[in-house]
């Protein structure tokens, strides 16, 4: 047929229906593979270093000893606790921002009932009490922004953002009168131990850890099969189909965020007791934030979220690595993590979108 | 006769979706063509490739004979096609005059004066009625419309594309717009019609053009077509296009309403003590020009609306010595605890009535999950259900556990009202419940709830096509600026007769909306 020539856009982009787990991997893969070699030319003609051997020493990061691998599951535990935290919340379309502020709250509470009763209380009640105020701290700090959206339709985003410059600038104030006449706040309780994690295999923040995993699994069964999570499930699919079926939204609103912020203040508890013994407006350390990349990139379930958090830490022990072995300045370090943290996410694109040439015919060689 | 489009083997494809594929079709000038074919079958996107809003996979447009490529809307304007959209694309700030300089080219000079004189001739000779002070957002849905008209006249459109115009137009409006494009024909222009509507497009179009599922089928001369013929056609076998409506049988009264009123969120109010009720065994039927208080009605009963004080809702029980209830008041759960077996098949299928995400068991819990005790949810009970509905109606899904929102609009009503007949109501209240479905599903869809009313439920059914409504209903009640504007009966009355009931506070309305 005399087709008359007409010219198509260079390429198109097209929607694919579903990606078989085949696919999915294999791009996944073929990611790893292209940001290696882009990270390898980068080190090799910006640097002039060895690639493989930089690679070796980013895996020594993480896997170099036995307790640099220790330490890399204290800070994994840490941004996964908080990821677990936010997937209610996210689930249930409700931006929490704040984790940040939650888990300082959290915190702030535990080091104020270590310094105020530690010499008074008992071990285990304590503790117990430790626990207890952590866990309102961040509730109470998770309630006030889902209060007022439910009533008054306030937007979630910016109000939790925003209680997190709140809630450093608490805990900038509460260290001030800590540490008194001292010239920095140091470990509390530093004679005592009181209220310190007791050392499990060598380590206080093994509790840590043990009460992450167990919250990742329980977490993970809340949402998928109690009626509290299928609530959670409705409210985040569309509010008017939660309330066709007769789901109080402000009410299902309000006690999800009470317990995502809980469980963020349990893991100012945690990050106080077991692992720094002392806070500051550092103790949250941005993972608060990190965080909400690993729900996003977990899609909410908890165990994707302890492989991203994996892969995050590892990438950033990595990079430190790096830079201290051949004493190269932290960004040349951040460029090598960003291009491996760019092709992986880049590669989600080409999961979920197939390109179609100009001159191909239909991209069915792309099937 | 000259032709103004010719398609030659258009395809277009949307991921694995083929919405249209090797059609072929001629325009021509000096007659109205109609495209026929049911929902989903790519009329709209055909229509679309002509108006520059597609650009074709493959295939040729020829406009006069040229080929061409029309790669935007501009382009289109360009060649003479104008398109009115199902969905208007008005600014509702805006007067008519400054929507319709919206679209001037950038060399032209921006003179009101100058376009509201050449508007107003183009109003002349077709005898359009336009005040063009008036500011989109108090317009009517038939003014708006003209509006849209007047526009792609004004750039000088030759070849007018309508895609669905009379979905939203009563039969007095529809009667005008068809002398409007009878008035454009007689002028030379090409005029192209979108609709399933059979009737009219015996009614109004010179030639017929099908379309299924994406294919085309073929062109008739309407003369020489017949209602049974063009089913037959688009369909691609023959449906028995009767919908049987048996007298009710013992009616029984099961819902009372009086004098419901409800503000909306602006406070202003949509429902103006509506008083009326539903008996058993009957189907009533609720007429209206979309947004007329419609959606309200059903919602407040529902118990989703807050209704304003004075409100009744009085729910008479399966057994007779039952005292009746009071609904007003009870969100749905309370409704629904309170042993009121009331369904509702809402408009908003996936908005409101259905969780997109989850798959057909899921779905099957959203009334039921609090059932049982403890923290966990019983899968099992709803599991089968949507076994059951799946086998009953045939919901074509790969999977229960397939996202709905994944199903075909067909298959997701039917898991919607599946679930909603499942629950063994006493009132079963249904929006729209066969918009956007085909003429099969729509069927079946009838057929359900005249099972229900056979068994005694009170089926209170809103609908858009009066034929249907006239050809289902035994009542009909007719809402107008949400009002009860009369309640007739569904055998005796005429389409005329509920039109003009749809129509007759139009002005009470604007009044209202200023």
């Amino acid at each position: 047929m005399s087709n008359v020539q007409v010219k198509e856009p260079f390429v198109r982009m097209v929607k694919r229906d579903h990606a078989s787990m085949g696919r999915k991997i294999t791009v996944r893969i073929l990611a790893v593979l292209l940001a290696l070699i882009l990270d390898a030319l980068f080190i090799f003609f910006v640097t002039g270093l060895n690639p493989f051997a930089v690679y070796g020493v980013m895996f020594k990061g993480t896997f170099g000893s036995s307790i640099r691998f220790s330490w890399a599951m204290r800070d994994l535990v840490t941004l996964l606790l908080i990821g677990v935290a936010l997937a209610p919340a996210f689930k249930m379309k409700f931006w929490n921002i704040g984790a940040e502020g939650q888990v300082l709250m959290g915190g702030l509470m535990t080091a104020l009932v270590m310094v105020n009763f530690g010499n008074t209380l008992p071990a285990p009640v304590l503790m117990l009490l430790m626990l207890l105020s952590s866990i309102v701290a961040g509730g109470i700090w998770g309630l006030i922004p889902a209060f007022f959206k439910a009533k008054w339709k306030t937007n979630e985003t910016l109000f939790t953002l925003m209680m997190n410059y709140v809630a450093t600038s608490i805990v900038a104030c509460a260290v001030n009168v800590l540490r008194g006449q001292a010239s920095s706040l140091g470990k509390l309780n530093m004679s005592t131990h009181a209220g310190w994690f007791p050392k499990l295999w060598g380590q206080t923040y093994n509790t840590n850890i043990i009460v992450v995993v167990i919250l990742t699994f329980v977490m993970f069964l809340y949402l998928k099969y109690t009626k509290q999570g299928y609530e959670i499930s409705v409210v985040g699919a569309s509010e008017n189909t939660a309330r066709y079926a007769g789901i109080n939204v402000g009410k299902v609103m309000m006690r999800t965020m009470v317990i995502s912020g809980a469980l963020c203040g349990l893991c100012g508890f945690l990050l106080v007791a077991g692992r720094d013994q002392t806070i500051s407006t550092q103790t949250a350390g941005g993972n608060g934030f990190t965080a909400i990349i690993v729900a996003w990139l977990a899609k909410f379930n908890t165990f994707y979220m302890a492989l991203i958090s994996f892969l995050l830490i590892f990438l950033q022990k990595g990079a430190g690595e790096i830079a201290s072995a051949y004493g190269l300045n932290d960004y040349a370090a951040d460029i090598i993590t960003g291009i491996i943290l760019f092709c992986i996410l880049g590669s989600e694109f080409f999961i979920n979108y197939k390109m179609i040439f100009r001159s191909g015919k239909e991209g069915k060689k792309d099937e | 006769m000259e032709c103004a489009i010719k398609l030659k083997n258009v395809t277009k494809t949307f991921g694995n979706v083929v919405a249209n594929k090797d059609v072929s079709l001629e325009i021509r000038k000096g007659e109205i063509l109609a495209l026929l074919g049911e929902n989903g079958s790519g009329k709209t996107t055909l229509l679309n490739m002509i108006a520059g809003i597609y650009y074709p996979d493959s295939g040729e447009v020829l406009v006069n004979g040229k080929p061409v490529e029309i790669r935007s809307p501009k382009d289109a304007y360009r060649l003479g096609i104008g398109m009115i959209h199902q969905h208007f694309k008005l600014i509702d700030v805006f007067t008519a005059t400054e929507n319709i300089a919206l679209g001037l080219e950038k060399n032209e000079k921006f003179d009101l004066k100058e376009v509201r004189k050449k508007a107003q001739a183009i109003c002349d000779k077709y005898h359009f009625d336009m005040d063009f002070d008036q500011k989109v957002y108090s317009m009517s849905v038939s003014q708006k419309q003209t509006l849209e008209i007047i526009k792609v006249l004004y750039r000088g459109a030759d070849i007018l594309i309508l895609d669905e115009p009379t979905a939203v137009l009563t039969p007095q409006e529809t009667q005008k717009l068809f002398e409007v494009m009878r008035n454009m024909k007689k002028d030379g222009k090409a005029v192209v019609i979108i609709t399933h509507k059979l009737h009219e497009v015996l009614d109004i179009s010179d030639r017929v053009s099908i379309l299924r599922k994406g294919e085309y089928v073929g062109t008739v001369e309407t003369k020489e077509a017949s209602e049974a013929l063009l089913t037959e056609m688009m369909v691609g076998h023959k449906v028995e296009l009767n919908i049987k409506r048996e007298e009710p049988k013992n009616p029984r009264k099961r819902l009372e309403v009086r004098h419901l009123s409800v503000r909306n969120e602006e406070g202003i109010e949509v429902l103006k003590d509506i008083s009326f009720d539903a008996y058993g065994g009957e189907i009533l039927g609720i007429a209206g020009v979309s947004g007329n208080g419609q959606k309200e009605l059903l919602e407040a009963i529902a118990g989703l609306q807050l209704a304003q004080e004075g409100s009744s809702v009085q729910f008479y029980n399966k057994e007779e010595t039952d005292k009746p209830m009071e609904i007003i008041g009870k969100n749905p759960r309370v409704i629904r605890n309170a042993g009121i077996h009331m369904s509702f098949v809402p408009e908003d299928r996936l908005g409101m009535g259905l969780v997109g995400s989850m798959g057909m068991t899921g779905n099957m819990l959203l009334k039921s999950y609090e059932s049982g005790k403890g923290l966990f949810i019983n899968r099992k009970a709803p599991k089968d259900l949507a076994e059951q509905i799946k086998e009953e109606l045939g919901v074509v899904t790969p999977d229960i556990n397939v996202p709905v929102s994944r199903l075909s609009g067909g298959n997701v009503q039917k898991v919607l009202v599946g679930r909603e007949i499942a629950a063994a109501p006493i009132v079963l209240m249904t929006a729209y419940a066969v918009r956007g479905l085909d003429i099969n599903t729509s069927y079946t869809i009838y057929d359900l709830l005249n099972k229900q009313k056979e068994k005694g439920v009170a089926v209170i059914y809103v609908g858009e096509d009066l034929d249907v409504l006239l050809e289902l209903c035994d009542r009909i009640m007719v809402l107008c600026s949400g009002q009860v504007n009369g309640i007739v009966d569904g055998r005796t009355a005429t389409k005329e007769q509920v039109g003009l009931l749809m129509t007759r506070l139009q002005k009470k309305e604007g009044e209202r909306s200023e």
